[in-house]
Parts: structure tokens; C-alpha cells; sequence
């Protein structure tokens, strides 16, 4: 027993060697492409890690990791399938809705007034004493000061909207708070990062902080960011909200997962949003 | 699914099918200092063929995150785990046996599963559904499927 044990670690030193590889990054690894939107938007797909992060010195947009057919789409608004819902929550925003007979533009004038605000998000917000997510605020727009029913976390006019509130921000750095207030629901998001869920005993972390680059089956492992959000989903033909991606990642593991819109995801989107501090806002985008 | 299949299977071994009283149960699996199992899992040995098949499909998937050159004309290994071409030199039948069973035994942080581990998960699921399952859950192999995959990898020599 011993012996087979030593045998198998010396042959493993070996091949690693043999084949000039550190066995953390044996995959693909990230590519080497640019993104550059409209040829207009440039787009930071990889930076150094925030200082927060213990074991990841560089971080990198999923698009890096997607194969070039994938990535040429998100490089024009017109090859990019998600655009058309950020058309439809434009028609959305100018929609006179609700009691108080107001659309968003009554108050906020154009989409173009929430730029930067996806950059920051989730952030704390004082006047609730919670974090709060772009669906959040959203709803309570629409339930608070327009009279209207709030959308569901995860239907299509929410999302079509929050595809809008990503793309006035196209560009600029993600830069979350993890400090201040925000702090304790940052922390419950990075356990959540770490704990091994379900049967096949998986966090976040073992595919996306230990095994970016690699592949697991068919599927070439990114960081897991979210700066992408909400990103289209080829196999979807549509756009997916962060949320809808966590607990398919949850369920995966042969877990019971959180329900979208919970505390856990909100806690969760803080610390992954976190994690992706320094790259730039990319949503809507496109991945397989 | 999963379980009709392997009741299917068992009809067709007939005579020489485990009998229920010759399977250890995933509670009572006799492992060694190391993690190693000396004995089968069912009482019978394994078959290599079946083993092959559940390398690739159903809840063994073991190509998911190891490459295998005898399994080339499969598509997408994954690299998440060592190759495991010529496992059968490094380890013994019993290691393997382990391994399978639970490999956190050996390898206390590894990303392997616990195919035949029933207790102790966090928020354990009802398979792929996402919603709560129970535990004790079903181990994700039978105690045939393990030894029918060890079968398999018992082939896998370099020399
Ligand atoms: C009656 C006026 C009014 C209407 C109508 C309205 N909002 Fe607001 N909205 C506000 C005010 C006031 C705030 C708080 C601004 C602040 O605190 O800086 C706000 C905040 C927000 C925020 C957070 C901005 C930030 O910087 O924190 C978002 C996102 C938002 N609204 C989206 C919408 C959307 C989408 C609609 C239409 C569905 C809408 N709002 C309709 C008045 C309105
Ligand atoms: C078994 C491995 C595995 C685990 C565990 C896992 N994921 Fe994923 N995840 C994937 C795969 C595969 C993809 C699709 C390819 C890619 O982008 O990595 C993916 C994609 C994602 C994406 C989309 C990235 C993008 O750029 O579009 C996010 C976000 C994500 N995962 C977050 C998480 C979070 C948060 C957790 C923990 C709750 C988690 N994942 C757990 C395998 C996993
Ligand atoms: C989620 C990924 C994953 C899956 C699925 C998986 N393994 Fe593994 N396996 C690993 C990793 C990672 C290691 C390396 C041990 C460590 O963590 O250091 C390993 C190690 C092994 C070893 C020891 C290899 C050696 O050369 O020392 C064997 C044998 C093995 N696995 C067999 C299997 C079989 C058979 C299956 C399917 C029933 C399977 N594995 C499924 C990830 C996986």
C-alpha cells in the first residue's frame, strides 16, 4: 500500500514535469483575445486580483474563456442577441405604468442617468439596512413610486431591465464595496463561496478558483465572474439573471439550492460581484 | 432511471446475481487504514464492460474530470484529475476499490466525489432537481457498479 502511494506521487511529479505544466493550470487556461465593443468600448477582461482574494493573483472575464465564435458576437451590438431585450426595457422605461401614472423616464429622465450604477452593485442601502441588488431597486421604484407590481426577480421584463442598467455602464470598472455596512452580507457571500454543497461535495471555489482553465466534461471553466450579467445564453436563446446561474451551479452539485432573490444570493452576488472588482461592467453578454 | 437499469441488469446476470445478503452496505464498508476495501462490494466480482459504460455515463461521469486513453473514442475528458492511464500499476485492486468508494479517505480536500458515500453532505439535493433530498441518500454507484468500475480500471496498465 505505501509503495503503490509513494509510486503514484513520484509518476505524478513526473508527468507534470514531462509535460512542462503547474499542475493548478494543466487546461487551456484563459486566451489571449481583446475585447473591444462597437469598436468603441474597450472592455478589461483580465486585471489583478482585488487584495481580498487569498488565492487568485490575476482575475479574467468569462469571455476569455469562451471559444471566438462565442466571443466575435459580443464585439457588435448588432451580432449581439442580447441587445434586442435591452431594446425592449428601453420601450419598458419610457411606459407610462401604475397608480401614480409615471415610467421611469418621468423621474429619471434617460437610462443613460444610471450609468456607473452597475459598477457599484450590490451596494448598501441605507434607507432599508440591507444590500440591495438592481432588482431591488427596481421593484421598489415600481412598487413604492409608481403604483405598479413589482416584476419577478427572474421574469423577462426584470431582466430585460437589468440588461439595460448594465449597458449604460458598458466599460467602466466594477468596484464594489465589500467595507462599511455591506460588510457582514459580504462575509455570509464568501462562506457560501467555500461551502461544499450537495452530493458531489462542490463549492464555488473547487471549479472556479481551483480549476479555471481546465475542463470539466465539454465545458472550459471560467473565474465565475459576473460582470457579464445578465449574460445570453446561447443554450437558453435568451438572457439569464446572476441568480438563475447560481442555482443552476448549486443544483448541479446535487444540492438543494437558494431560491433566486434570496438573502444567500444577494450575500452571494456581493461577494462574487467582489471578486470581480477591476475588470469592467461587460453585461449583456454572451456565452454558450 | 438509474435504478431500473441496474435492476435490469441484475435479471439479465440471473443465477449469478449478488444476493442482498452478500452486499455491504455503504454504512458498513470495511475500510482499511488508508481508505482501502480488500473485499467486493457486492460479494461478486466485476464486470469491465459495465464498468467502461458508467465511466462515461449516469453518475460514475469519471471522464467529466479525468482523461482516459482507452475511452479516446469518447468525447471531451476533462483535466480536473490526473490521467488515469496505468492507474492499475500504481494502485491495487483494493486502493481502487477505496478510491471509488470514497477517494477523501486518501485525499482528504479532493474534488472526487464520494460514490459510495450516504451521509454527511451539506444540503443535500434530490438529484439534479435542486430541491432538498434526503440523507441518508443513495450513494451515487451500487455496490456492483463500484466494482464493476474498479474492473475497468483494474485494465488500465501502461506495460
Ligand atoms: C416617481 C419617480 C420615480 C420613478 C417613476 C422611478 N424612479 Fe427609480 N428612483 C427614484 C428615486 C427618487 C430614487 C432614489 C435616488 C437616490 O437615492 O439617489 C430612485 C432610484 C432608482 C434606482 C437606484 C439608483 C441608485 O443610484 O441607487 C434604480 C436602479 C431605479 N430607480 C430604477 C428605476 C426604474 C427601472 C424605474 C421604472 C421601472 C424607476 N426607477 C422609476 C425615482 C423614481
Ligand atoms: C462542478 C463545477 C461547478 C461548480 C461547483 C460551480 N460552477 Fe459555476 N459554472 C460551471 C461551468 C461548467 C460553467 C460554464 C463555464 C464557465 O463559465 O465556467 C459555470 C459558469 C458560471 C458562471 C457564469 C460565468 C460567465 O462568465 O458567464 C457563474 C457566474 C458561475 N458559474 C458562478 C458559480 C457560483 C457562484 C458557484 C457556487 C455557488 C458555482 N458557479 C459553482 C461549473 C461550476
Ligand atoms: C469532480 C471531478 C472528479 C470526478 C467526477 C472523478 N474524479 Fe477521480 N479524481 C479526481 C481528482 C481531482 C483526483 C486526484 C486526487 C486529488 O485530489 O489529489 C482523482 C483521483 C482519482 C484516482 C487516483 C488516480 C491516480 O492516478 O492516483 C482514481 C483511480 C480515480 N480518481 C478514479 C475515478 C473514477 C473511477 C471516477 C468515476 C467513478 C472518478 N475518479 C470521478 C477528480 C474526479
Amino acid at each position: 500500500m505505501t509503495t503503490t502511494k509513494a509510486f503514484k506521487l513520484v509518476s505524478g511529479i513526473a508527468l507534470t514535469a514531462a509535460l512542462g505544466m503547474s499542475p493548478a493550470l494543466a487546461g487551456p487556461g484563459p486566451d489571449e483575445d481583446q475585447l473591444v465593443i462597437n469598436e468603441d468600448i474597450e472592455i478589461v477582461t483580465e486585471a489583478a486580483a482585488p487584495a481580498h482574494m487569498e488565492y487568485v493573483d490575476t482575475i479574467y472575464s468569462g469571455w476569455r474563456f469562451r471559444e471566438d465564435d462565442t466571443q466575435v458576437m459580443q464585439m457588435d451590438d448588432f451580432d449581439n442577441p442580447a441587445m434586442i431585450y435591452v431594446d425592449k426595457a428601453i420601450d419598458a422605461w419610457n411606459t407610462v405604468e401604475g397608480a401614480e401614472e409615471k415610467s421611469c423616464a418621468s423621474c429619471h429622465g434617460d437610462p443613460e442617468s444610471l450609468r456607473g450604477l452597475r459598477a457599484e452593485l450590490p451596494k448598501w442601502n441605507a434607507d432599508k439596512g440591507e444590500v440591495y441588488t438592481a432588482e431591488m431597486y427596481v421593484n421598489d421604484c415600481r412598487t413604492e413610486r409608481m403604483g405598479a407590481e413589482a416584476w419577478g426577480w427572474n421574469g423577462q421584463d426584470m431582466r430585460n431591465m437589468t440588461a439595460l442598467i448594465s449597458s449604460v455602464s458598458r466599460g467602466l470598472p466594477v468596484n464594489v464595496a465589500i467595507d462599511g455596512p455591506a460588510q457582514e452580507t459580504w462575509e455570509k457571500g464568501k462562506e457560501i463561496y467555500y461551502t461544499r454543497f450537495g452530493q458531489l461535495e462542490l463549492s464555488c471555489a473547487n471549479c472556479h478558483e481551483d480549476n479555471y482553465g481546465n475542463m470539466i466534461r465539454a465545458d472550459h471553466l471560467s473565474q465565475g465572474q459576473i460582470n457579464g450579467f445578465p449574460t445570453y445564453r446561447l443554450k437558453d436563446a435568451n438572457i439569464v439573471s446572476m441568480h438563475n446561474r447560481f442555482r443552476g451551479c448549486i443544483r448541479d452539485t446535487r444540492a438543494e439550492t437558494f431560491s433566486v432573490g434570496s438573502p444567500e444570493f444577494v450575500a452571494l452576488e456581493l461577494y462574487v460581484a467582489s471578486r470581480g472588482n477591476g475588470l469592467s461592467v461587460e453585461g449583456p453578454s454572451v456565452r454558450n | 432511471m438509474k435504478r431500473t437499469l441496474t435492476a435490469f441488469s441484475v435479471l439479465l446476470v440471473g443465477a449469478s446475481a449478488a444476493s442482498a445478503a452478500d452486499v455491504i452496505a455503504p454504512a458498513d464498508v470495511p475500510y482499511g487504514e488508508y481508505g482501502e476495501v480488500a473485499v467486493s462490494l457486492s460479494g461478486q466480482p466485476g464486470d469491465m464492460e459495465k464498468g467502461k459504460v458508467l465511466m462515461n455515463r449516469g453518475a460514475g461521469n469519471c471522464i467529466a474530470c479525468h482523461q482516459v486513453t482507452a475511452l479516446e473514442d469518447l468525447p471531451f475528458h476533462g483535466d480536473i484529475g490526473p490521467s488515469l492511464d496505468g492507474v492499475a500499476d500504481r494502485w491495487e485492486e483494493a486502493d481502487l476499490r477505496g478510491l471509488v468508494a470514497n477517494a477523501k479517505n486518501y485525499f482528504p480536500d479532493t474534488m472526487m466525489p464520494g460514490f459510495y458515500k450516504y451521509t454527511g453532505f451539506i444540503r443535500v439535493g434530490d438529484a439534479y432537481t435542486g430541491k432538498a433530498g434526503i440523507d441518508p441518500a443513495e450513494p451515487l454507484l451500487t455496490a456492483q457498479d463500484i466494482e464493476d468500475v474498479v474492473a475497468f480500471l483494474m485494465t488500465l496498465k501502461d506495460g
